[in-house]
């Protein structure tokens, strides 16, 4: 009995040594759709948590729970985060935007932040970033570097996202080439190495010979190097997987803003915002231009430099879209309200919108 | 390349990993077990063949390994609902969710990396055959591997004495035991079966469908796989047409979209899974025959009395 009690003490001290230690430091907390090993999306967020970590170093204390689905098991990981003392969390998927800001409501002494969402409270920030840029940029290197002018678009899923994604693609390619086509397949999934790799071959079979995805495996990269077509990375640097056949990347990069939110809530200066940064902040990063001709190269660099520089809009009109009604006149950009609810092709997408 | 044989060579591929992990657990279920750890199995082969080719650079060794892992990984099941007679349905479930736990641990260091693949096969003059060269000879080993264990298991299964008995356990496990026939051990022996083809399984998608380790790369597969024995009535050939069948709906689905027909992607997601079932319902119609079929004892917990 006595025995028990001495045991009972010790945790309670250790348990209570454990809440002194974590009060001087700001526990910040991740929440993650996918497994950490998933080597895209997730894997990027974690590289942005262990990026606050080596930047704020023992001010902070981070932690992270992987492979949450979006609905109730959401609400238990942000529950659980708070009531173990994390004061920022970020939720990193779409999905969770209704539950976050639930919880939010429960707790307003927590900080939240929720990726790609466009709900906001006095606790709740949102933030995204522009890959259109990057996938703009690898628009104009595809209609270079195509000779059939036809590319193939693994896509996931028919939101907004995506569907600009597929619009700037095709938009930059036509910049440089006016007949550009692009063929897309729907997966109906962010993460499935296998089908995104029948995917790859179908799109190959079917006469395109550059590849270019909006899913989170390396798979289509590999099919496409055994094909001998060439393709661009996704979310993170994919050359190991194809050093012959990897145009460039687009990588997202969420360290720095994870850096500043987290140094924003220690300094007291942390309020709600909305963040949608791009190349210009470093959030959308473009890996290195390999297996190119320099001049093609030299016209992506400058592409880069133009839209990082606020010269160049992608979304800069005219635009038609596939009906051939003009979206954008001569003159104007689309505006960020419209690009976030983008559901409409730009003309030539050779494919009908999923509804 | 032609647009027919572009299509066969990826059906093939994308029905390979469900035939061989559907097979294995056929025997498993004619044995009057329900293994519902399949995925877990096949996870766990995948990474422990990646593991085992990256390691060593021999893709062949990684074949072997996971194989073997997918048989270890089986062997706790085994003794739990064999020798401890534990409810299978929990076991298998929990099962799956130790493999893709366990798996994703040991797959840390190897995300990221790209693999060793396992090389195809090429048959000197029979690979340059146009069409029938490249769709008949030109894959890897496994692909022969899934219709050679399909036919060696319906030889067991249907002629000889060893896969009647065990056929005999599947669907009275009492009245075999009566007669004197070792209804555990047999069950141990294709529980350990269904383990390796399961990881067999695995290791194809990690070492020749896409040669990478990622977590939670089966994404399903293995319950694909078990609900296609269920459907073909635990009929091996069944099991083939109804593999072939949802690998090749898979695709067209794919082709139907990049030729841009404008048909709604989720439906043609969904289609593979509905032309299945429905198909494999519509042969197992003879309700007789498949009464003859089904282990009337599967999922049953056995108690020998010593």
């Amino acid at each position: 009995m006595k025995k028990w009690k001495i045991l009972a003490a010790a945790a309670a001290l250790a348990l209570a040594s454990g809440v002194a230690q974590a009060a001087d430091k700001l526990k910040v907390g991740f929440v993650y759709v996918g497994p950490i090993g998933d080597h895209g999306w997730s894997y990027q967020h974690d590289q942005g948590r262990l990026a606050i970590e080596k930047a704020l170093g023992d001010k902070v204390k981070t932690s992270y729970l992987e492979k949450v689905p979006e609905g109730p098991d959401a609400e238990r990981a942000l529950e659980r985060l708070v009531r173990s003392g994390h004061k920022l969390i970020f939720a990193t998927s779409f999905g969770y935007m209704d539950t976050v800001l639930k919880v939010a409501k429960r707790h307003p002494d927590v900080k939240f932040e929720h990726a790609t969402g466009y709900k906001r409270a006095k606790n709740v920030s949102t933030y995204s970033s522009r890959f259109y840029e990057g996938r703009y940029i690898i628009g104009r290197i595809a209609g270079k570097m195509s000779k059939k002018g036809m590319a193939g678009y693994i896509a996931s899923f028919p939101i907004p996202e995506v569907v600009r994604g597929i619009n700037a693609f095709l938009l930059g390619a036509q910049s440089v080439n006016p007949d550009f086509k692009i063929k897309v397949v729907w997966v109906n999934t962010w993460y499935d190495p296998g089908k995104e790799a029948d995917a790859a071959k179908v799109l190959i079979s079917q006469g395109t010979d550059i590849i270019t995805q909006h899913t989170d495996s390396a798979a289509p990269m590999q099919v496409a190097a055994e094909k001998g077509v060439y393709a661009f990375g996704q979310a993170s640097d994919m050359i190991k997987f194809g050093p012959k056949t990897q145009l460039t990347a687009i990588i997202d990069n969420w360290g720095p803003y994870y850096v500043k939110r987290a140094k924003a809530v220690l300094d007291g200066t942390w309020k709600s915002e909305d963040t949608w940064g791009g190349l210009k902040t470093g959030m959308v990063v473009m890996a290195p231009y390999t297996n190119m001709p320099d001049d093609v190269k030299k016209m992506a660099e400058e592409t880069e430099a133009a839209i990082r520089d606020g010269k160049l809009h992608p979304f800069a009109g005219p635009i038609h879209d596939q009906e051939g009604k003009l979206r954008v006149k001569k003159g104007e950009v689309l505006s960020d309200q419209e690009l976030l609810g983008m559901n409409w092709y730009v003309k030539g997408v050779d494919d009908k919108l999923p509804k | 390349m032609n647009g027919l044989e572009a299509f066969l060579l990826t059906v093939i591929t994308a029905s390979t990993p469900l035939l061989l992990a559907a097979i294995g657990e056929l025997v498993v279920e004619r044995s009057g077990v329900l293994n519902l750890g399949v995925e877990g199995m096949m996870v766990m082969g995948a990474v422990s063949a990646f593991a085992a080719a990256y390691a060593t650079g021999n893709p062949w060794i990684g074949v072997v390994a996971g194989a073997a892992a997918g048989a270890l990984l089986s062997l706790p099941f085994a003794f739990l609902t064999q020798t401890l007679a534990t409810n299978q349905v929990a076991t298998g479930l929990a099962l799956t969710l130790l493999g893709l736990g366990l798996s994703g641990l040991l797959g840390e260091k190897f995300v990221g990396q790209p693999g060793v693949p396992l090389p195809k096969l090429d048959v000197p003059g029979l690979s340059d055959i146009p069409f029938l060269g490249p769709v008949l000879f030109g894959h890897d080993v496994l692909v022969y591997a899934s219709f050679a264990f399909t036919a060696g298991v319906m030889w067991f299964l249907f002629r000889t004495r060893a896969g009647l008995v065990l056929r005999a356990i599947g669907v009275n496990h009492t009245a075999a035991h009566a007669l004197g026939y070792p209804v555990v051990r047999v069950r141990y022996l294709a529980i350990l079966f269904g383990g390796a083809l399961a990881g067999l399984s695995g290791a194809y998608l990690s070492l020749s469908y896409t040669p990478q380790w990622i977590e939670n790369m089966t994404s399903g597969r293995g319950w694909i796989a078990l609900a296609l024995v269920v459907f073909a009535t635990w009929r091996p050939l069944r099991v083939l047409a109804g593999a072939y069948l949802f690998g090749a709906v898979w695709i067209l689905g794919l082709y139907v979209q990049a030729l841009g027909f404008g048909l709604p992607s989720q439906l043609l997601t969904a289609l593979p899974y509905i032309v299945t079932i429905v198909a494999l319902v519509v042969i197992s119609r003879n309700r007789t025959l498949t009464l003859t079929n089904t282990p009337a004892s599967i999922g049953i917990p056995f108690v020998p009395d010593r």
